[in-house]
């Protein structure tokens, strides 16, 4: 156990490093999410157009059918090779985590919306408010509190997800472990840290929404 | 309850008809509200009686005739309804209170936020109204800690805060348990004898009978009959009205 703690401590510079890279995309990710996925989610509940509609179903499709990994070799090998973009492995993650985590958010943000009652809308119309102190004091605060517990829930996701980026060259907590292990050949210890780790940040997120959900219904 | 009919028209609507889709459900519907009137409109389910109130503060489009209130033809498209929705207050019968707001905001939302009120003056009025209709305790509760007749009392106050000229009432006790209907059909007598314009969208006969200066009966998207309650309750004058009636009188 000692020696756990002390050759973790000896490699804390190291994971520190993995896990900024870690929970900087994670962040980042998140950052998008929010706001690709509420403005996509919007226009999902409110904007009754045949070809809206269609894309925007087509989007959220194409991201749940193919895997993460898949996405994540399109953006660092195959778009650059087609583009002559250059696109750095973190760039490359951070976008595939973006537009997943928009899809999936656009969906929790546009089935919380379609929870509230047409009746709630017109009840706000019915004294004067205008649409947007409509969608503001009326509509939004309720389909927040709908939204959050599942928009917690993807953001665990996004950081369990994140380990995904070793492949394109993303030194993460995750590839930095590998990294320690290769060297001190403590597989144990560090794999047992990463649990620890993964479990540690969502774990909480996990409880909160729960907590959220029940108290909701 | 009172003669209105010599009193100037608040609401006039002429010749409202209305589609969904290809289905008629508002057929040539003409009806002159006057002030301090109170219409009680009937007529069985989906004769249009709901929509029809709807279209009056713009929650439902018309696609063709008028509806005349102080000087503008609403019925025209592009007319701004916040000011009109003001004047003209409306009841669910679903309540609708707001159930993520406290009653105090639930009433100052509009008095503040539309209108720019003071907030103090605001809740001086609400505090008052809440005592009209026996709530004065209620001010910091939350919807969901209420009965169905408290939140429909309260529902009727965020309408008469906004200080009204007419008052819409949309089947208001049609979602309530039956020992809850009176308390809040109390409050609507006592707006009535208060001179109250309102139109009233109910099933319940006999408040209909008791607060009515005229019943409108409606079926198919029309107006079949416009009577006086005595009359409409007694002999009504259609064989449609006689046939709707013998379903709810024994």
């Amino acid at each position: 156990m000692l020696h756990a703690l002390e050759l973790l401590w000896q490699n804390a510079p190291l994971l520190l490093d993995g896990l900024w890279a870690t929970l900087g995309i994670a962040a980042a990710a998140t950052f998008f999410s929010i706001i690709g996925g509420a403005l996509l989610g919007m226009m999902r509940a409110s904007w009754n157009n045949a070809i809206v509609q269609a894309a925007a179903r087509a989007y959220l499709e194409l991201f749940r059918v193919i895997p993460i990994l898949v996405w994540l070799f399109v953006f660092f090998f195959a778009v650059p090779a087609a583009s002559s973009l250059d696109i750095s492995g973190t760039l490359a993650a951070v976008t595939v985590f973006s537009l997943w985590g928009a899809s999936e958010m656009s969906d929790i943000v546009r089935g919380a919306l379609k929870t509230i009652p047409q009746a709630q809308y017109d009840a706000g119309r019915a004294i004067g408010l205008s649409g947007a102190q409509l969608h503001l004091r009326v509509i939004l605060p309720q389909a927040v509190r709908r939204m959050l517990p599942g928009a917690i829930n993807l953001v665990t996701r996004i950081i369990k997800t994140t380990s995904l980026v070793v492949i394109v060259g993303v030194v993460d907590v995750v590839k930095r472990s590998q990294q320690i292990i290769e060297r001190t050949k403590e597989p144990f210890v560090l794999y047992a840290f990463l649990l620890l780790l993964f479990f540690a940040l969502c774990h909480p997120l996990s409880r909160l929404s729960r907590r959220l959900e029940k108290r909701f219904n | 309850m009172t003669t209105t009919a010599n009193a100037p028209v608040l609401i006039d609507a002429a010749c409202v008809t209305k589609f969904y889709d290809t289905r008629k459900a508002l057929d040539n519907v003409s009806l002159a509200i006057h002030a301090k009137e109170v219409v009680v409109i009937l007529g069985p389910s989906g004769c249009g009686k709901s929509t029809f109130l709807r279209c009056l503060n713009g929650l439902e489009t018309v696609q063709a005739g008028s509806i005349r209130f102080h000087g503008r033809d609403l019925a025209r498209p592009g007319t701004d309804w916040r000011p009109v929705r003001q004047r003209i207050g409306m009841v669910f019968q679903s309540y609708e209170l707001f159930p993520h707001l406290s009653v105090r905001d639930n009433l100052l939302l509009g008095p503040v936020h539309v209108q720019k009120r003071p907030r103090a003056e605001a809740l001086r009025q609400a505090e008052g109204l809440l005592e009209r209709v026996g709530l004065a305790d209620r001010l910091d509760s939350f919807p969901r800690q209420l009965s169905g007749g408290q939140k429909q009392r309260i529902a009727i106050v965020r309408a008469l805060s906004m200080n009204p000229e007419v008052m819409l009432f949309d089947e208001v006790t049609a979602a309530l348990d039956p020992e809850m209907v009176r308390e809040v059909l109390d409050v609507i007598l006592g707006l009535a004898r208060n001179g109250m314009t309102m139109v009233i969208v109910t099933h319940e006969m006999g408040f209909a009978r008791a607060v009515a200066d005229r019943i409108v009966f409606m079926d198919e998207g029309r107006i079949c009959e416009t009577n006086t309650p005595v009359k409409f309750f007694t002999a009504p004058d259609t064989d449609r009205a006689k046939r709707f009636l013998s379903r709810f009188l024994y």
